[in-house]
C-alpha cells in the first residue's frame, strides 16, 4: 500500500555536506521520523539522527522539515501532497555534528547557569501544601519537552552567533517564569535575574518561540511577558531606561522624571501637572497618546509576510544551495561598510542649517 | 597498544550507567555522600525512557484516602506480583516510597494537589486505594526534570564552591558503554564510546550502578525507545553477575494499535481508572467476562456495580477494567484471537461516552494531545484501538534488596530500577516503577559510595581487557562482509515477537532457542558502513550483542518455567503453580552460553505474611507453606492469650 515519495536529507558534517536525494517508500499513517528510520535500515544506515520515544515526549527529534523546525515523530506524511518533496534538515541554529544531529550542549550551558529552585526555609519534606490553582501558572511551563525547538527558532540566536553569550533563550526564560510563579521558591529576583543575567532584553516578542512549541506552551504570552513587564516595573527594561535618558536631555521640561520613572514611564504620572512622554520631543498627537500609554507589549504581532516563490511554491534559492553560510546582507551585496560619507543622508542639527 | 595508549582517560568514584530516574537518583546520593561521580547517558541529558511514564509514582502516602498504609501498599504489590517478589525489595520499596516523593518536592517538584493542598494520588491498576503521585499524565517527564534540575543544582554548589560545575559530578552524554572492566572480581572501570566523535572512554571507577532500563527493543511491538536493548543485563552478566525472572515479561494492555507508525505507543492506565472502559467489536463491555477467581472478591460483576465505584469505592467493588496488566493484556489477546477485535489488531477503549469532553481534556490532557496530533483521533468523541504492547521487564540482575549490590562473582556492582530484578516479582503494578527508581536508586548510589568507604586498594583496569574491549568494539566496522544490522535487529524482533511473546508455548520456545542460536553466529559476523562519527548502523551492531544474550536468557527461562504467573503466560501450562512460587530462575554466564539454574525464594517474615488472609494466601502457597502459616497463626494467638 506503500507510494514512493521524494526526499531530500542533508548529509554531512561540520566541514560541509548537501542534500540528497531519496526515493522512499510511505505507507499511510507514518510520521517523518519513520521515513528517516526507513532510510537507515534501507539505504543509509549511517544516516545520524537523535529519537528517542517516538511519540512526542522526550525531544530528541528535532529537526527542520521543509523548513520549518518541527519533531519527526510528530509531522504526520499525510500533512505534504503526494508529489510534494520533503527536505529535512538539521537545526540551523546549533553547530552540525552529523547529517540531521546537532551540537546542543549551549542550551545544557544555559541551563546550567539559571539559578535552580530553593527550597523554602524550615518546610519538612512532606509538609508542602500549594493549591492547585497556584501550581498549574507553574505546570504549563514544566510541560516542557526540551526539544530546543523554541531556541533554534530565536532570532536572537539563529542568526547572531555573537548574542549567545548573553543570552538565555526562550526555553530558560520559561524556567525562570516557572520558578518565579513556583508557589514555594525562596529567591525572590527571579525576574531581575532574567533581566540582567539571561538577556530577557533582547526579545522583542516576536512570538516564533510560541508557534513552534509541540507542547503549545504560551511562551510568550505567559512566560516572557509576564516577566518584562514586572521587570518594567522595577525599571530594569532597556526600552524604559532609553525613554529616560532621552527624557533626561532636556526635551520635555514640563517634569523631572529619573529614578522615579516608575511611575513616570509607564503609569504618566501627573506630578507637576501636565502630560509627559519618555518618547522625546514628538509633537505628533499619536504618538503622543501611545506614548502615554507605555509600550503595549499585548500588541497583536502582524504575521509574517509570505515570501515571493516560484512555479513550485518554492524560494527561487534556498539556504542550503546558497553560497555562503548564514542570512545575505539586508543591504545588498553591492553595499560595503563603513559608507563613504558623501553617501550618508543624514542633517545634522546645528551644522548643516541652511 | 597504541590505540589503547590514545584512549581517553577518567577517574570517578562511582560511575553510573543510565541517565534514566533510576540512575539519577543514585547518582545524587554518591555526590551527596562525597563521591566523584559520573553519569553516563546513552542519549542527550534528561531524554531518557522515565519521561514516557505517564500514570504515577505509587506511594503510601494516605493524602486521598487515609486508610492506605506501607503494609496495604506493600500487599497489593505482593498480590500483583504473584508473591514470586523478593519481599524485602517490596517492603523496603512500600516503606519508603513517600520519603522519595517529598523529597522530589524539596528539589522543585509540582504534583496536582488535593483540595487540601497535598500531592494528589489517583486510582490504578492494582492497587486498593488512590496511590499515585501524578502530574497530569506527564509524571515521568517532572520526575526526570526535577532529578535533572537537582543535578544541575548540586553542579551549582561546587561551581561555588570548588570552582567547576563538572568537580563532582558530570553528566556524559550520548555516551555508550559496551564493557565493564574487572580486577579480579572487582570493578575496575567501564569502557565505552562517545556517540557524537565515535572515539572511545575509560572510565577508572571501584563502583559501578546500573540503571540502563529494560530491554524492549528485542521486541516487534514495543513501547520502548532504540536505547532499551539491555545493556545493564549483558554487562553484569559479562561481569560475572546474575539474571532472575527473566521470563517475565510486562506487556502493556493499552498501547496504540493505529495508525501504524506509532504502533506500540502506550495509552495510560488511568483513562480506565478515570472511568474508560474497553467493548470488542460487537460493543459488548468484555472485561467482566475475564475476572479470575483470586479476584472475585475485589472486582464488580456487573455494570451498575463497577460504575458505581467511581464514586463511591468504599461500598462498591471496582470495575474490571482495573484488573493487573496481565489480566487485561489476556483478555484482549483472547478477544482480538476469537475475531472480535478492531480492524487494526486491538479492541476499543472508549473514554468518550463516558466523560464530558472538557473533563477529558482536563483529566488526561497529553493522552487528548497526542492522540489528535499522531493519529486525528479525538479521544472526547471516538474510542481509541488499543492492544497488548511489550513495555517493561520484571527480570533483571539479582541484587541483594537493601544495597543493590549485584549477586554472583563479582563486587562494586550495583544495580537499581528496571534492570535490576526481584522487586515486582512476575508482574510490576502500574505505577511501582516509578517509586521503585526512586527507592532503589537512592539505595543502590548510596551503598555504592559506602562499599569504596571499605575498600582497600583501588582496583586496576588491565591492558589486556582494554584492548580486547576496543578490539570487539571496532570490528562491526572493519567487517564488510556481514550482514546488515537492521535486518538483524528486524529477525530478532520477529522470534521474540512471534515465539517469546504474549501467550508461550514449548514447541515455539524451543524453536526460538534454535533461532537464537542462529542468529548469534550472523550477529557475531555484523558489518556496519561508515565511520566512526555518530553512526547509528556501528551502535545498533553493538547492541545487538547485548540483546542477543539477553533474549536467551528469556527464552531459556520461559522454556523452563511450566506455568502461567504474572507476565509469564503458558498456554501448555495455563494456571498457576504454587511449586514453581517456590523457584526464581537465574541466569549465568559460562564462557559464552547462558546457564540456568534454580533457586528458593527467600522466606517472608512472619510479621509480613501475617498482614494476609489466609484464604488468599490459599491461591498462592503450597500446602507445606500453609501449614507453616498456621503454625505461626497459632503460636501468635497462644502468645496472646498468655499475655
Amino acid at each position: 500500500m506503500g507510494t514512493k515519495r521524494h526526499f531530500r536529507v542533508w548529509r554531512g558534517d561540520e566541514n560541509g555536506g548537501d542534500l540528497q536525494d531519496y526515493q522512499v517508500e510511505v505507507n499511510e499513517g507514518e510520521v517523518v521520523l519513520d521515513i528517516i528510520h526507513r532510510l537507515q535500515a534501507t539505504e543509509a544506515p549511517d544516516l545520524a539522527c537523535r529519537w528517542n520515544c517516538k511519540a512526542g515526549k522526550c525531544g530528541s527529534c528535532s529537526m527542520e522539515i521543509n523548513g520549518m523546525p518541527k519533531l519527526g515523530c510528530m509531522t504526520r506524511m499525510s500533512t505534504f501532497e503526494e508529489n510534494e518533496t520533503v527536505t529535512v534538515t538539521p537545526l540551523r541554529t546549533f553547530p552540525v555534528v552529523r547529517d540531521l544531529v546537532t551540537d546542543v550542549s549551549f542550551n545544557y550551558e544555559k541551563a546550567r547557569e539559571t539559578p535552580a529552585f530553593a527550597p523554602p526555609a524550615g518546610v519538612a519534606p512532606g509538609d508542602y501544601r500549594m493549591q492547585q490553582v497556584d501550581v498549574e501558572r507553574s505546570q504549563e511551563f514544566r510541560k516542557c519537552i526540551e526539544c530546543f525547538l523554541c531556541q533554534n527558532v530565536c532570532h536572537v540566536v539563529r542568526d547572531h552567533e555573537e548574542n549567545k553569550q548573553a543570552f538565555s533563550g526562550p526555553r530558560y526564560f520559561i524556567r525562570a517564569a516557572e520558578l518565579d510563579m513556583h508557589p514555594l521558591d525562596a529567591k525572590t529576583d527571579r525576574k531581575e535575574y532574567a533581566q540582567s543575567d539571561m538577556g530577557l532584553g533582547f526579545c522583542n516578542i516576536t512570538k516564533c518561540c510560541t508557534e513552534v512549541c509541540p507542547e503549545h506552551i504560551k511562551i510568550t504570552d505567559n512566560g516572557i511577558i509576564p516577566m518584562k513587564e514586572r521587570v518594567v516595573d522595577r525599571r530594569y527594561d532597556p526600552l524604559v531606561w532609553l525613554g529616560s535618558k532621552i527624557f533626561r536631555r532636556g526635551q520635555v521640561p514640563q517634569t523631572s522624571v529619573t529614578s522615579a520613572s516608575h511611575s513616570g514611564a509607564v503609569h504618566s504620572s501627573t506630578a507637576k501637572g501636565g502630560l509627559h512622554s519618555h518618547a522625546g520631543g514628538s509633537h505628533d498627537p499619536r504618538a503622543e497618546a501611545q506614548a502615554q500609554s507605555g509600550v503595549n507589549w499585548h500588541r497583536e504581532v502582524p504575521r509574517p509576510t509570505v515570501p515571493a516563490v516560484d512555479a513550485n511554491g518554492r524560494l527561487p534559492l534556498t539556504e542550503l544551495t546558497f553560497d555562503r553560510a548564514a542570512a545575505p546582507s539586508p543591504f545588498g551585496d553591492d553595499v560595503t561598510f563603513p559608507l563613504p560619507p558623501e553617501h550618508l543622508n543624514f542633517a545634522h542639527p546645528e551644522q548643516d542649517k541652511h | 597498544m597504541t590505540t589503547t595508549n590514545r584512549i581517553e582517560r577518567h577517574h570517578y568514584d562511582v560511575v553510573v550507567i543510565g541517565a534514566g530516574g533510576a540512575g539519577l537518583r543514585a547518582a545524587i546520593e554518591a555526590r551527596l555522600a562525597g563521591k566523584k561521580t559520573a553519569i553516563i547517558s546513552k542519549s542527550l541529558f534528561g531524554k531518557a525512557h522515565t519521561v514516557m511514564a505517564e500514570g504515577g509514582a505509587a506511594a503510601a502516602m494516605g493524602n486521598v484516602n487515609s486508610r492506605d498504609n506501607w503494609q496495604v501498599h506493600f500487599r497489593d504489590t505482593m498480590r500483583g506480583g504473584k508473591f514470586l517478589n523478593n519481599f524485602r525489595m517490596a517492603e523496603l520499596h512500600a516503606k519508603e516510597s513517600p520519603q522519595r516523593i517529598w523529597e522530589l518536592e524539596t528539589y522543585g517538584a509540582l504534583f496536582d494537589r488535593t483540595k487540601d493542598g497535598k500531592i494528589s494520588q489517583r486510582n490504578f491498576g492494582g492497587h486498593e486505594y488512590p496511590r499515585l503521585a501524578h502530574v497530569g499524565d506527564r509524571t515521568g517527564l517532572e520526575l526526570i526534570r526535577t532529578l535533572q534540575q537537582k543535578i544541575v543544582s548540586l553542579q551549582q554548589e561546587d561551581k561555588a564552591n570548588l570552582g567547576s560545575y563538572d568537580a563532582r559530578i558530570k553528566v556524559f552524554a550520548e555516551t555508550t558503554i559496551t564493557e565493564l572492566l574487572l580486577d579480579g572480581d572487582k570493578v575496575a572501570g567501564a569502557f565505552g564510546y562517545y556517540r557524537e566523535s565515535g572515539e572511545f572512554v575509560l572510565f577508572e571507577a571501584p563502583a559501578v550502578v546500573l540503571a540502563t532500563g529494560g530491554v524492549g527493543r528485542s521486541y516487534k511491538v514495543t513501547s520502548n525507545s532504540w536505547e532499551y536493548t539491555g545493556d545493564g543485563h549483558a554487562l553484569a552478566l559479562r561481569a560475572g553477575a546474575t539474571l532472575i525472572n527473566m521470563e517475565f515479561l510486562q506487556f502493556h494492555p493499552t498501547g496504540m494499535v493505529w495508525p501504524p507508525s506509532v504502533k506500540g505507543i502506550l495509552v495510560t492506565e488511568s483513562v480506565r481508572g478515570d472511568g474508560g472502559v474497553l467493548k470488542n467489536s460487537e460493543g459488548k463491555r468484555f472485561m467482566f467476562d475475564y475476572v479470575p477467581d483470586v479476584f472475585r472478591k475485589q472486582y464488580a460483576d456487573n455494570e451498575a456495580e463497577a460504575d458505581r465505584w467511581y464514586k463511591d469505592p468504599d461500598n462498591n467493588r471496582r470495575p474490571p477494567e482495573l484488573l493487573p496488566r496481565d489480566e487485561v493484556a489476556r483478555a484482549i489477546n483472547s478477544e482480538v484471537k476469537a475475531g472480535r477485535g478492531t480492524p487494526a489488531g486491538g479492541v476499543y477503549l472508549d473514554i468518550a461516552s463516558r466523560l464530558p469532553a472538557d473533563e477529558i481534556r482536563r483529566r488526561l490532557p497529553s493522552m487528548y494531545h497526542q492522540f489528535k496530533e499522531l493519529a486525528d483521533v479525538d479521544i472526547t468523541k471516538e474510542p481509541m484501538e488499543v492492544g497488548p504492547t511489550c513495555h517493561y521487564v520484571m527480570g533483571g540482575v539479582e541484587v541483594d534488596p537493601d544495597s543493590g549490590a549485584a549477586f554472583g562473582s563479582v563486587r562494586g556492582l550495583f544495580a537499581a530500577g528496571e534492570v535490576s530484578g526481584g522487586m515486582h516479582g512476575s508482574n510490576r503494578l502500574g505505577g511501582n516503577s516509578l517509586s521503585d527508581l526512586l527507592v532503589f536508586g537512592k539505595r543502590s548510589g548510596g551503598h555504592a559510595a559506602s562499599y569504596l568507604d571499605q575498600l582497600p586498594a583501588r582496583p586496576k583496569v588491565s591492558m589486556e581487557a582494554l584492548e580486547a574491549a576496543v578490539e570487539t568494539a571496532l570490528a562491526p566496522l572493519q567487517r564488510d562482509t556481514g550482514e546488515n544490522p537492521y535486518h538483524l535487529q528486524q529477525d530478532l524482533q520477529a522470534v521474540m515477537g512471534d515465539l517469546v511473546g504474549i501467550i508461550r508455548r514449548e514447541g515455539e520456545l524451543a524453536d526460538a532457542l534454535g533461532r537464537l542460536a542462529e542468529l548469534r553466529e550472523r550477529v557475531a559476523k555484523v558489518s556496519a558502513a561508515g565511520g566512526r562519527r555518530y553512526n547509528p548502523g556501528w551502535h545498533l551492531a553493538l547492541d545487538l550483542r547485548n540483546m542477543l544474550v539477553v533474549s536467551e536468557c528469556t527464552a531459556k527461562a520461559a522454556l523452563e518455567r511450566q506455568e502461567s504467573r504474572g507476565g509469564h503466560t503458558r498456554e501448555d501450562f495455563p494456571a498457576m503453580d504454587p511449586k514453581w512460587r517456590r523457584v526464581n530462575l537465574v541466569c549465568s554466564l559460562e564462557g559464552d552460553a547462558v546457564r540456568l539454574a534454580h533457586k528458593p525464594l527467600p522466606r517472608m517474615r512472619p510479621e509480613l505474611i501475617g498482614l494476609f488472609d489466609r484464604a488468599e494466601l490459599g491461591k498462592y502457597l503450597t500446602d507445606e507453606e500453609l501449614a507453616d502459616f498456621d503454625a505461626l497463626v497459632s503460636d501468635a494467638d497462644a502468645e496472646e492469650a498468655g499475655n
